[in-house]
């Protein structure tokens, strides 16, 4: 608390905070402290600590002055449209109470074309804004003259923002608009996380050095402990899955005890499971409802607004709702599944009692005996203040591409002077001058080797060597597909009707992804919108649907989520394992499974890798658990196979979760080592990272499908073109052509690096696969055994529930083809 | 035919082999039809500068794929040695940019004259073709009243055609897999799309599915290596 005396608060605001009852906070008098010096800063602070309103309080201070009223004086940027129209009405009632003389605009992708042309002729003083508007705007001709006022930029959620593109592009805007703006500061508003000096540098200009923005982060004795533990349950705990069926039944009575109850699940197939399941026990008409990004916005919206008016006792939830909204009284949170990362649980718990001086409620619910760990550990390091880290990250090339066309949109530009510009910002700040070069030659015609196109180009020279967008149609392409969120392609989902043959539709469910549909033949059966759906067919890009009256679901798609565990997690996990007096807090059923592996096998150590081989229905496996996730182990899963198929091992196939893998063959591996002891070593040698690595890439799905989302930001493909609305349809197989023909004629094209970056990075967590290689260097143990041990038996069990990939999917339709023809026999004649 | 389903010589891609108005047609899993009684190779759809058309759009697809494309028609010209090549319209994406679509592979085009006698057939895109090596035709016949041309015709004549750039997809243990197809229903010949940067339409489209009847046709999905034949019933 801050005395009156010291109070950097004016009198009005003074009376204003007297009147509800408040005093300033500590971390919100070192904001307006930081505002006074002009110094951007980064404020970290657990959720519920009023960081909203600290952001904007040196604002109100600032315009409540009788010096400056016109102009736009404070930019809030937040990852969530719906979080920059909530702002925007939450700042409503402060300003009017105190009588400011304030406009307060939002401006999202929903403004409608005219408001946001009045707002670059007449900016509000604050406008609340997304990333891919910021970039709009900097690439609007008026955008100097907008901007040239700017005194505060305000970035929520940073710590979700920067880790990716959107971050990228949103760290490019920056540097633009403090070109625009030398007089401007910059605050971040961040949930706690561990290192945040990479955010501190994320705020501020990297022109002249690393510099890093100040830090003000609220000491940990102010956010109250959690009440946080495992949620008990009567029923055995599954071995395998991710369904948490043996739970429901405590579940549903923890709802009946509380007011309302958020129950967060990892994918929109969980919550669409679980909340099937609650309705199932719901004998007391609990009022529990659905709420995930695939629904309907109408019938999103219409839960919120339940939600808020108290006419709910719970909601099913996946991370749509996870970050900065209110929600109102929400005074437990279950969280079904493993957490996947210490900071993702305290996001969700956080939901809980928003606010600092209660304690909040939360129950983790695992659906399996290795989610028990991982929970567990989670729990530990939520109780520790541990959080894991936000790394930071190389800015990605097709985002520069983008930015870098954008601002010759805006005006012309000298190279020399663009170049400054981006290494300002700081995933930008180690880009050599060369790899700019590449880009913006990309951006003006391709940038291949093959100079086909400068006829064409986008970007052109003007006589003082600038550069400069060729025409309006580039122009106004440009704008159409601004931004770096690729998302999947989805079909919309109708109730519908299949009579006779025919597919009509009616009532608009929702949206699922296409892969998924894909899947379906009809009469499937599955959930959606908290029914059971029989799928009929594809009519257009429309999934027809009809109900499946009192059916269980035939498509059991529980994939364990999006998330791979955490570094941090991990390595709890792995002393926990390690250490059987922290068993004791454990579940009796997974103490006691534990233990009966330490008789059978052995135990992970904490820095060692364990590797298992053993005999199973004629076949022989080789499991290994480096607790590294899932994204890692798949990689390592192609890998090692490729490694065992030349040691003539003969590997059949390979299953990865995020703790564990297992590959199975047709010789026994056990022989070869007892034969030759260095050959577990040189099996897993880090080596395995280049020739193999590269090879099995080019090949790879993962690289087809970041080239795609690649190619679309830099701008090779155009989503939406002027006069033409291209359908997504088309674009996921003519990319996939693209990158062959390109990876055959120019395999150093620098959209090909873009790819190769993300794939490296996104999809299959190189960096965590390299560090686990160099840290079991020669502390492998391997356990000989006769049969499957028991810690194998979890993943043994997710044999054939996994996605298959590259080549082994044309062996597939062979496979099935064989498989008809032979079904069908001599009444399908060969001509 | 099982043995091409069966794929058990990876390395040698085994044409299926069909019956077509009295001719013997060798399907290649190359995207291409053989007919060895006329020594005739007939492919659909090059879209030649289709790249070169985008990017006059803004668009900068790769500026190889005109060359990609008759790189591979070359190796399939040298391996089959036909008389004739019949290319069955839509060779050029872009009718007006057709110099410049066939610059870049005046070498190939070259050579590929000299190998065989090319038979032009105009399509949608490339209605009034002129100036290339060879015959230019709106359609041509063999024996047994086998038509070989750009659109399907509804007029009862057995008919080799392309236009349609048909694909298939297929549920397997790998999840729902998509293919481009070579279509079949005695006596009409669906050919996939040549060009290397062409797209596809499912064989469900009404498109494609009205010419079908589905409980008499096949398709020939192109894998990497080799073709798998199935009924139409089986994909969609």
């Amino acid at each position: 608390m801050v005395s009156p005396a010291d109070s950097p608060l004016p009198p009005l605001f003074a009376n204003w905070f007297a009147g509800r009852g408040w005093s300033l906070r500590w971390h919100q008098a070192q904001l307006l402290t930081r505002a006074s010096a002009r110094r951007s800063a980064l404020l970290i602070a657990p959720t519920g600590a009023g960081k909203t309103l600290a952001g904007f309080l040196p604002t109100l201070v600032e315009l409540s002055g009788p010096e400056r009223n016109e102009g736009l004086h404070t930019l809030y940027i937040s990852p969530l449209k719906a979080l920059a129209v909530d702002i925007a009405r939450n700042l409503e009632e402060p300003v009017a109470e105190m009588g400011l003389p304030l406009r307060i605009e939002a401006r999202t992708g929903d403004t409608p074309a005219a408001r946001r042309q009045r707002q670059m002729r007449q900016p509000p003083q604050i406008l609340l804004t997304t990333p891919e508007q910021v970039a709009l705007m900097i690439a609007n001709p008026e955008a100097r003259k907008v901007f040239s006022g700017l005194r505060q930029i305000i970035v929520d959620e940073l710590h979700a923002l920067a880790p990716g593109k959107r971050g990228d592009l949103l760290a490019l805007g920056l540097a633009r608009l403090r070109l625009l703006a030398p007089q401007a500061i910059a605050f971040g508003l961040s949930a706690t996380v561990a290192e945040p000096d990479n955010l501190r540098r994320w705020l501020v200009d990297q022109a002249g050095g690393p510099a890093m923005a100040d830090l003000v982060e609220v000491p940990r004795s102010l956010a109250a402990p959690a009440d946080l533990r495992l949620l008990e349950t009567e029923e055995r705990l599954p071995w395998a899955g991710h369904s948490a069926r043996h739970a429901m039944a405590e579940i549903y009575s923890e709802i009946g005890r509380h007011r309302l109850t958020l129950v967060f699940v990892n994918t929109r197939m969980q919550a669409e499971f679980v909340f099937q399941a609650l309705w199932g026990l719901n004998e007391e008409n609990r009022r529990i409802a659905l709420h995930h990004g695939s629904l309907d916005v109408g019938q999103r919206r219409k839960v919120e607004a339940a939600m808020a008016a108290g006419g709910l006792d719970a909601v099913v939830c996946t991370s749509t709702l996870d970050l900065g909204i209110d929600w109102g009284d929400v005074d437990l949170v279950i969280n079904v599944g493993a957490p996947k990362g210490a900071s993702r649980l305290l996001q969700r718990i956080g939901r809980a009692n928003h606010r600092l001086d209660q304690p909040s409620k939360a129950y983790l619910v695992p659906s399996n005996r290795f989610e028990v760990l991982e929970c567990h550990a989670a729990i530990e390091a939520a109780r520790a203040g541990e959080q894991d880290a936000v790394t930071s990250r190389e800015g990605a090339l097709d985002v520069l591409a983008q930015h870098c066309l954008g601002m010759t949109v805006a005006e012309p530009v000298h190279p020399e002077a663009l170049y400054r510009e981006v290494t300002a910002a700081a995933p930008y700040a180690g880009l050599e001058r060369e790899a700019f070069d590449r880009v913006i030659r990309f951006a003006t015609d391709g940038g291949y080797a093959l100079r086909a196109y400068d006829r064409f180009a986008k970007i052109r020279r003007d006589g003082e060597g600038r550069l400069r967008v060729a025409n309006a149609r580039i122009a106004q392409a440009y704008r159409m597909n601004v931004g770096t969120i690729v998302e999947s392609t989805m079909l919309k989902v109708h109730l519908g009707s299949a009579k006779g043959g025919a597919l009509r539709y009616g009532r608009l469910l929702g949206e699922i992804e296409e892969y998924f549909a894909e899947g379906l033949t009809a009469g499937d059966t599955f959930v959606f919108a908290g029914e059971v759906l029989r799928f009929e067919g594809i009519v257009e890009d429309r999934v027809v649907t009809t109900r499946a009256h009192g059916k269980d679901p035939m498509i059991p798609s529980y994939n364990g989520g999006k998330f791979p565990l955490s570094t941090h997690l991990a390595a709890r996990v792995r002393s926990m394992l390690a250490d059987p007096s922290a068993w004791a807090g454990l579940p009796e059923q997974v103490a006691t499974w534990l233990a009966l592996q330490q008789g059978k096998s052995a135990l992970p150590g904490p820095e060692d890798l364990l590797v298992e081989t053993f005999p199973r229905g004629g076949r022989y496996y080789l499991a290994a658990f480096p607790f590294e996730g899932r994204l890692a182990h798949q990689t390592l899963g192609m890998l090692l196979t490729r490694r065992l198929e030349r040691a003539s091992l003969q590997p059949l196939g390979f299953v990865a979760n995020d703790y564990a893998i297992a590959i199975w063959m047709l010789r026994d591996p056990s022989i070869r080592i007892a034969a030759e002891p260095e050959f577990l070593g040189r099996l897993w040698d880090p080596d395995m990272l280049g020739d193999d690595l590269e090879d099995w890439l080019n090949e790879s799905a993962l690289m087809k499908r970041s080239f795609r989302a690649c190619a679309v930001i830099a701008g090779l493909i155009e989503r939406r073109f002027p006069g033409m609305e291209k359908k997504s349809r088309a674009v996921t197989m003519s990319t996939d052509l693209i990158f062959d023909v390109l990876r055959k004629h120019e395999p150093d094209h620098v959209l090909l690096k873009a790819a190769r970056a993300d794939a490296a990075t996104g999809l299959m967590d190189l960096r965590r696969l390299s560090d686990l290689l160099m840290r079991i260097r020669g502390r492998i143990v391997h356990h000989d055994l006769a049969q499957v041990s028991p810690l194998s038996v979890p993943i043994l069990l997710e044999i054939g529930k996994e996605p298959v990939y590259g080549e082994a999917r044309d062996q597939a339709i062979a496979d099935e083809a064989a498989r008809l023809l032979d079904e069908m026999g001599e009444a399908f004649g060969t001509a | 035919m099982r043995q091409a389903a069966q794929r058990n010589d990876a390395r040698r891609p085994v044409p299926a082999r069909i019956l077509l108005a009295g001719h013997e047609v060798l399907l290649l899993p190359a995207g291409a039809a053989y007919l060895p009684d006329e020594r005739l190779l007939v492919v659909a759809d090059l879209h030649l500068g289709k790249g070169l058309a985008y990017a006059s759009g803004g668009q900068m697809l790769p500026p190889y794929d005109s060359l990609d494309t008759m790189r591979r028609l070359l190796v399939l010209v040298h391996h089959w040695q036909p008389e004739r090549l019949v290319l069955l319209g839509d060779s050029i994406h872009r009718q007006r940019l057709m110099e410049a679509s066939l610059a870049p592979v005046a070498a190939e085009l070259e050579e590929l004259a000299r190998s065989v006698k090319l038979v032009w057939i105009t399509g949608n895109h490339d209605p009034a073709l002129s100036g290339l090596p060879g015959e230019v035709a709106g359609e041509i016949e063999l024996p047994g009243a086998l038509r070989l041309r750009h659109e399907p015709a509804e007029d009862g004549h057995p008919e080799i055609v392309g236009h349609l750039h048909p694909a298939a997809r297929l549920p397997t243990r790998a999840g729902r897999q998509r293919r481009r197809c070579f279509v079949v229903a005695e006596p009409r010949l669906l050919l996939p799309a040549f060009g290397a940067l062409t797209g596809a339409l499912c064989v469900s489209d009404p498109a494609i599915a009205g010419l079908f009847p589905a409980s008499r046709s096949r398709v020939y999905l192109m894998l990497g290596e080799g073709l798998a034949e199935l009924p139409m019933t089986a994909v969609s």
